[in-house]
Parts: C-alpha cells; sequence; structure tokens
C-alpha cells in the first residue's frame, strides 16, 4: 500500500518535472519512462494483491474527521492491474510516439497525473478520496484532450467532455451521499457495515448515470467520438481502454459491494442500455471513415458487452443464483481486461498510421500492409481479438458472457424472461456487426493499394511504438489461450463479491475451460490455436507442393481492376453500404442522393450520402436549446440593482427558513 | 444558573433585538449611527454577562473588542464620513415604516419558530440567543434591503455582524481567535466600503444608489 501510494505521489512529482522539462529535448523520455516504471510497480502491486487479504492505509488528508483512505481489495487489485497494463503500454509507446509531439507542454504534465487519477480511484475506500480522485482523472483527461486546442473540433470535443464528466462527477456525488445517508459516514467501511439505504433504486440509477456517462453508455455516449480523436493517440488509448474500465469499477464497487443486494429490475434496466449500447455503438463504428471516430464507438459497444454482463450478474444475484452470478461477472470482468488489451493495440495502430502518414480517414489509406508489416500484423491481431474471433481473448470473455445468457433463461421475472433472451440476440448482432466493421477497418487502411500519396510514401514506426503493439498483441493472445488463468485469478474475487465462484480451471486436462460444468460446455482455446496453425501450415505447404510454377497469360480485364487506378477500389463507404441500407435507414435516417451532372457537363455523377445522429437529435440537441433559452431569460438578472441582489438574498434566506419552520 | 441571571441575560438579548427595531425607522443618518452605536454596546453588555455566567475570562476581550470597535471606534468614523460628505442633515427616504416594521415582527417571529424547536436540547439562555441572534441578522439584512443609502446599508450590515456575534457569544465557547479575526475582518471591511463611499460620491456628486442604478441605465 505504501508503495502504491509513493507511486502515485511520484506520478504527480513527474507530471511537475514534465511541466519544468517539457521543451527539453529529454523531457519526452524522462516523463514516459518514469511513467512506464511506475505503472509496472502499480501493476505488479495489483497482481500481488490479487488472491491476498485487503490491504488498508489512511492518510492525513481530505476530510478531517476520516482521512483519506485507502483500500486494496481483490477488486482493486484487479483493476490495478488493468491500469498498470494499459498505463504502461500507453507509456512506453508514446516513449516513440510522444516525439513527434508539436507541443509537449500541453501533454506532458498531464499525463503522468491522470494515471495518478486513474489508480487513485481505483484504491480510494472513502467518499471523499473517492470522487477527488475521480475529478483529478477527469480534469487531467480533459487537459490533454484540449492539448491541440487550435482546432476548433478539438475545443468543442473537449466542452462536451467536460460537461459530460460534470455530470458524471455530480452524480456519483449524489449516489455516494445517499450511500453515506443522514450521519455522514463517508469511508466505504461504514457504508458496508451500516443497513442497505432504503434509497437503493435510485443510488442505482445515479451509478449507472456517472459511471455510464463516464464509460459510454448509451445515451451519455457523445464525448467519446468527439475526445477520442482530440487527444494523442497515447491518451485515447489510455481513455479508452483504462478508463472506462474504472468507470466500470466505479459501477461495480457502488452496485456490487456498497449497495447490498439489488432489485430484480434493476438488472432489466442495466441488461436493456447494455444491449442497446452494443448494437448501436457497433452500427455507429460502421457509419465512421474516421479510424480513431470509429475506435471509440467501438469501445461504446465494448462497454455494452461488458454492461450485459454486470447486467446478468445483477439479474442472477437478485435470485439467490451465486453461481450464475459468478460466471456473468466473471465474463464482463474478462473483456474488461481484453478490451483494455486490444482496444490500447488498436489505438496504438491508429496513432502509427497517423504519425506514418499523417491521416486518420481511412479513405485517404489503403496498402499500408507493405509499408508498415510490422505494424499491419500487430493491428490485424488486435482486429481479429477484436472482432472475438478463436483463439484469441476477445472470443473467450463474448462466448463466456453468452454462457451466462444461455445459463438460466427461465427466471421467474416476467422483464428478465423477455431481456435476456433479447440480449443475447443483440449480443450475437453486435458481434457479427463488429466483425464486419473491423474487416472493413483493417481492408480498407492496410490492404489494397495506397489512395494518396502520404499512404503511398509511409515508413514503418520506431521500435517504442512497435514494442508496445506487438507486447499487447501478444497479451491478446496469451490470455485467449490460457484463459484458465485469467478466471481462476478472478476467483477469490468473485468469492469476496458474491459468495460464490466458477470452477476450478487449471486442473482441467488440455487446457480447457468450462463455465458451469463439464457435461454442458467448454472451450479450448490452447487446442483451436494448434488447429489452425497446423492447418495454416498444411495448406502452405499443399499450395507450395502443388500449385503450378508455370508462367500463365491473363487477360488484362480480372476480377473487376481493369483500371489501375485505386479510384476503383472498394471504399470505406461501398464497403458499408450494405449495412447502412439495412439498418441506417431506420436508426440513422440515412440518406443517399446521386448527382448526376447537367446535360453537356463531363464531370462525373456522384453520390451523396446524409447521416442523422439519431440520440444527438433527440437528446443533446434540445437539452442544449432549453439551456440555450434560460440563459437568455436568466440573463436579466445580470443586470440588477444591488438593493434587488440583497433582495433576492434576503427572500431566499426567509424562504428556507420558511420551509424549515413549516418541515417541522 | 438562578432566575435572575437568566432573566438579565434574556433582557439583554431582546434589547438588541429591539435596537434592531430602532434602526429599522430611523430617517436621519446621524440618529441611525446613534443607533447603531447603541446596538454595539447593548452586544458588548450581553457578551460581558456571558462571560460571567459561563466564568469565561476570553469573553469579557470579546466584550471589550465590541465596544471599542463596533460601538465607539466605527460608529465615529461613520459619522465622521458622514459630516464630510455634507449628508447629515438629509432625510432618506426609508418606504413605509409601518410596513417594514410589520415585516420585521415576522420574521422575529419566523426566527423563533424555526430556531426554538430545533435547540431543545440545549441550556436555555444557548437557545434564547440563538434565537434571537437570528433575529437581529434578519432584522439587519432588512434593514440593508429597506435602505438606499449606502452608508446606512453599512449600518445594517454592521448590525447583522452583531447578530452573528451575540450567537457565538451565547454558544459558548468560540474561541478568541476567531472573534478577533472576525473583529479585523468587519474592521477591514468597513475600510474598504469607507474608500468606496468617497470614490462614489467624487463620482457622481451623491452616495445615493439610485444615481449608481441610473448610471447603469437599469430599472430602479
Amino acid at each position: 500500500m505504501t508503495l502504491l501510494l509513493l507511486c502515485v505521489a511520484a506520478l504527480l512529482a513527474l507530471g511537475a518535472a514534465g511541466a519544468a522539462r517539457a521543451r527539453h529535448p529529454d523531457g519526452t523520455a524522462v516523463v514516459y519512462g518514469g511513467s512506464l516504471a511506475l505503472c509496472i510497480i502499480a501493476g505488479l502491486v495489483g497482481l500481488l494483491h490479487l488472491g491476498a487479504a485487503p490491504q488498508t492505509g489512511v492518510l492525513p488528508l481530505g476530510l478531517p474527521w476520516i482521512g483519506a483512505r485507502f483500500r486494496i481489495d481483490a477488486l482493486a487489485a484487479f483493476f490495478l492491474v488493468v491500469v498498470g497494463l494499459g498505463g504502461g503500454g500507453a507509456s512506453l509507446y508514446a516513449l516513440g510516439y510522444g516525439r513527434h509531439e508539436t507541443v509537449p507542454e500541453r501533454v506532458l504534465p498531464f499525463f503522468p497525473p491522470f494515471l495518478a487519477g486513474l489508480i487513485l480511484v481505483v484504491i480510494a475506500d472513502d467518499a471523499f478520496s473517492f470522487l477527488f480522485a475521480w475529478e483529478l482523472m477527469s480534469l487531467a483527461s480533459w487537459a490533454l484532450v484540449v492539448a491541440h486546442h487550435h482546432d476548433a473540433e478539438n475545443t468543442r470535443a473537449g466542452t462536451i467532455y467536460l460537461l459530460l464528466a460534470s455530470l458524471s462527477g455530480l452524480a456519483l456525488l449524489l449516489a455516494l451521499g445517499m450511500l453515506a445517508g443522514p450521519a455522514g459516514n463517508f469511508a466505504f467501511a461504514a457504508i458496508r457495515a451500516a443497513p442497505p439505504s432504503p434509497l437503493g433504486g435510485l443510488v442505482l440509477m445515479l451509478a449507472l448515470l456517472g459511471a455510464g456517462s463516464k464509460a459510454g453508455l448509451v445515451p451519455l455516449h457523445a464525448w467519446l467520438p468527439l475526445a477520442h480523436p482530440a487527444a494523442p493517440s497515447h491518451v485515447s488509448a489510455l481513455m479508452s481502454g483504462v478508463m472506462t474500465k474504472v468507470a466500470v469499477y466505479a459501477f461495480i464497487r457502488i452496485v456490487f459491494d456498497l449497495l447490498g443486494p439489488p432489485a430484480w429490475w434493476s438488472g432489466v434496466v442495466v441488461l436493456a442500455l447494455g444491449g442497446v449500447t452494443a448494437v448501436l455503438g457497433m452500427l455507429y463504428a460502421l457509419m465512421q471513415h474516421d479510424l480513431k471516430r470509429l475506435l471509440a464507438y467501438s469501445t461504446v459497444e465494448n462497454i455494452g458487452i461488458i454492461f450485459i454482463g454486470l447486467g446478468l450478474a445483477m439479474a442472477f444475484r437478485a435470485n439467490g443464483f451465486a453461481a450464475g452470478a459468478a460466471l456473468a461477472l466473471t465474463a464482463a470482468l474478462f473483456h474488461v481486461l481484453n478490451h483494455a488489451l486490444f482496444k490500447s493495440l488498436l489505438f496504438f495502430g491508429a496513432g502509427a498510421v497517423l504519425s506514418a502518414t499523417g491521416e486518420r480517414d481511412t479513405e485517404h489509406l489503403g496498402g499500408l500492409i507493405h509499408r508498415m508489416p510490422r505494424t499491419a500484423f500487430a493491428v490485424l491481431t488486435g482486429c481479429a481479438a477484436i472482432a472475438a474471433l478463436p483463439p484469441l481473448n476477445g472470443f473467450v470473455s463474448e462466448w463466456l458472457t453468452f454462457q451466462a445468457i444461455l445459463l438460466r433463461p427461465d427466471l421467474p421475472q416476467w422483464g428478465l424472461k423477455v431481456m435476456i433472451p433479447t440480449d443475447g440476440a443483440l449480443l450475437a448482432l453486435a458481434a457479427a456487426l463488429a466483425a464486419a466493421c473491423f474487416v472493413r477497418a483493417f481492408g480498407i487502411t492496410f490492404l489494397g493499394r495506397p489512395r494518396t500519396a502520404a499512404a503511398a510514401l509511409a515508413g514503418e514506426v520506431d521500435r517504442f511504438s512497435l514494442a508496445a503493439m506487438l507486447g499487447m498483441g501478444l497479451l491478446c493472445l496469451l490470455a485467449g489461450l490460457f484463459p484458465g488463468v485469467v478466471i481462476d485469478t478472478l476467483a477469490p474475487l468473485m468469492q469476496a463479491l458474491l459468495g460464490a465462484r466458477m470452477p476450478a480451471q487449471l486442473g482441467l486436462p488440455w487446457l480447457s475451460i468450462i463455465p458451469v460444468e463439464a457435461a454442458r460446455s467448454s472451450y479450448n482455446g490452447w487446442l483451436i490455436f494448434v488447429f489452425i496453425a497446423a492447418a495454416t501450415t498444411l495448406t502452405i505447404l499443399a499450395i507450395h507442393r502443388f500449385a503450378s510454377r508455370a508462367v500463365r497469360r491473363a487477360p488484362a480485364w480480372d476480377c473487376g481492376f481493369p483500371d489501375p487506378r485505386p479510384v476503383t477500389q472498394y471504399t470505406a463507404e461501398s464497403f458499408a453500404q450494405p449495412i447502412r441500407r439495412v439498418f441506417g435507414s431506420v436508426v440513422f435516417r440515412a440518406h443517399e442522393v446521386v448527382l448526376m451532372p447537367p446535360p453537356g457537363d463531363t464531370g462525373p455523377a456522384r453520390i451523396r450520402r446524409s447521416l442523422r445522429d439519431p440520440i444527438w437529435d433527440a437528446l443533446y440537441a434540445p437539452v442544449g436549446h432549453w439551456i440555450t433559452r434560460a440563459a437568455d431569460v436568466m440573463n436579466v438578472l445580470q443586470f440588477l440593482t444591488i438593493r434587488r441582489y440583497l433582495g433576492f438574498v434576503f427572500i431566499a434566506l426567509v424562504a428556507l427558513l420558511l420551509v424549515l419552520a413549516l418541515w417541522q | 444558573m438562578g432566575g435572575l441571571s437568566l432573566d438579565v441575560a434574556n433582557m439583554l438579548a431582546g434589547l438588541l433585538v429591539l435596537a434592531s427595531f430602532m434602526m429599522l425607522y430611523q430617517v436621519r443618518l446621524p440618529a441611525l449611527l446613534n443607533v447603531l452605536s447603541l446596538h454595539a454596546f447593548i452586544l458588548a453588555l450581553a457578551i460581558a454577562w456571558q462571560a460571567h455566567l459561563q466564568h469565561a475570562p476570553e469573553l469579557y476581550i470579546t466584550a471589550l473588542i465590541a465596544l471599542g470597535f463596533k460601538s465607539v471606534l466605527i460608529p465615529a468614523a461613520l459619522r465622521r464620513i458622514v459630516v464630510r460628505l455634507g449628508i447629515h442633515r438629509g432625510i432618506e427616504t426609508v418606504t413605509g415604516v409601518g410596513l417594514t416594521m410589520l415585516a420585521g415582527m415576522a420574521l422575529v417571529a419566523l426566527a423563533l419558530e424555526v430556531m426554538l424547536p430545533v435547540t431543545t436540547r440545549a441550556d436555555p439562555v444557548t437557545r434564547e440567543y440563538i434565537a434571537l441572534a437570528l433575529s437581529v441578522v434578519l432584522l439587519g439584512l432588512l434593514s440593508m434591503v429597506t435602505r438606499r443609502n449606502a452608508v446606512s446599508q453599512v449600518a445594517g450590515f454592521l448590525s447583522l455582524e452583531n447578530g452573528i456575534d451575540l450567537a457565538a457569544a451565547g454558544a459558548q465557547g468560540m474561541p478568541l481567535v476567531v472573534e478577533i479575526s472576525i473583529a479585523f475582518s468587519v474592521l477591514i471591511a468597513f475600510l474598504v466600503i469607507g474608500v468606496f463611499l468617497f470614490r462614489i460620491r467624487e463620482r457622481f456628486d451623491t452616495v445615493d444608489l439610485q444615481a449608481l442604478d441610473q448610471f447603469r441605465g437599469e430599472r430602479a
């Protein structure tokens, strides 16, 4: 614990050092090297505490009668590992990527405090330190989002991010305040010891609002697709891979640890939001051609998958089915780990493409697999993992989620009876769309022929970035091959939170995993990997053995490529058109118009498509409109006389006293 | 605690409320400042009586501060300002004395209604002091709201601060350092306000706040 707090202090000091030495040539190396070392320490501390008894510590800061309390239990330890992995990866990547930064003085001072905030949120053990750390995390990341503030789009992203971050802070403040009760028991230990709050449902909704707007639950996801492209790539990776997971942590901490047993309907709400988030996130992602924006929407989808797991765990727990809850929560936490790994990897890849070509728009890329083969390989691994292809890790967690859905479709409450199978269908749809989305993302960016000179002249990125990407890819593969290790590591956590755990996996023959019992279902990533490797090798050998080496002459018109120009290739737009036609016309009111040139004009006909964002139109635009109206009306208040202001104070005071008098 | 000492304590606090009422209907500034001086004098007596009752010698110092600063020094300085500004003969239009007094009574009733039930566990002197102190605060605010002249608003503010002092003295055990710092901050506020009054006068030839409002082009 002491080590961890020293880590946090060192990160804050590193931020100050970053501010002092930002313009110095070795400033980047010092800050990111230091962050890397400290993240490794934090991750190792988490790893050591995964199975250990909870450890607490108190600092004489914060509220005077509580102090700043910290605690590492199994849940905190697991998320510390996630923060350590994601933060360490981002720091390693930034050792190379950060050298291209044009304004290091706007990035270096805030990156280590952001990491410190992430660590502090996870280990905080009273409401005050928790909210303080939460706001530190929000503010530091906001500063990183608006690092390139000369672009108007970036400042808009920063504003919207700040608004939603404030909303989440406010909701969590209210939730924790209600949990603390009128006696003001702000220490988490006191909240745990207190009887379940009568306002449990309200607290849960507030926690959902607070954690959901940080994690990116639809309809509170609006900041992700704006902020992720605006931030530097290693920061996007950290925000998307780690910060949204810390928000999930906040939800789990409040709902599963502090709040006591949930009502069954709360499971329905979380399941519904999770399902809608998963499908809508992926549909949005399919409509994007900005690489980082696409990844941001894919984060929304993955958060949906995680929340489906959490909703299932809540539903099972409400029905006293602890083993099922353990399976669902394990699936959700496994996906947390997986998403942190492959989403960091993919953002690193997007950053590598950005630094090599200066482009984020997939329509201007193409053919990069020849110029950046190692990056392409790493990104391909990440795409396969996020598209849930075995033997990689994404498949395992989504498969476990499906197992949890199929486990008990016969719960007594009608809402769950309807919602759980619906979520199964939505999850299947989201998984299929995700596969399409990442085929498109990888294919348009890395395959085919370059569409612009920038893509044609790209070169491989530096070795730090490559090391970070390949390291993440290796971890994806390992987590996919040996999922039993992860599941067994999570077992003490399940035992502590739910009082049940999944069956022990490591003693099983052939390193299989079984969610419930061997007779029902099992999965063996190792076996599938061996099979895929063997089949691929055999196919290659067979082709080399039996293929003809004779020179053949083929017609010039072949396979739809009569024209050698890259314009004739599939574009990101055309690839997504079928899906846009099927889903987009309803969800996004997608509209395509063919603009024919006027007679006599030799210019080409053009196709123009238009999309509306339904959630922006239905939720954000009206709210913004009302606030503007209200501000206009209240503007009068800026120009009153001193006596009237005094009068307002007076009337407010008397009104409050009257309420107090009548209340008694 | 004997019946007599309780009665004296209550009487002093009640006198303070009475002095607050007197401030509400003073239309001439020198008279208002005299009442302010009286107000602070009663406060000093009330605090000294508390010091006697609680056997708390540091409260005597508080009482002395109240007597010296609030009863003598500040009113005298304000009087000088009024004379130098040449408004000591003027009559301030106070809107509806009768209505203001009625409102003041309602406020005192409200203060007692709010405070007495919530302090049932405190000892009787503290209860009365806190309830009456809230009345004094509300009356001070009321006189600030009904006045138009900047000097009389300052007087209202100072009487409000006296109410807070009364509550603190009754609550047993306000640290001396808090009292000193409050006295000091009031002094600073007073200096700042004094400087401002002269600046306003230089600019507009009056300290009637209506002139400021007109200058800003707003509805009065």
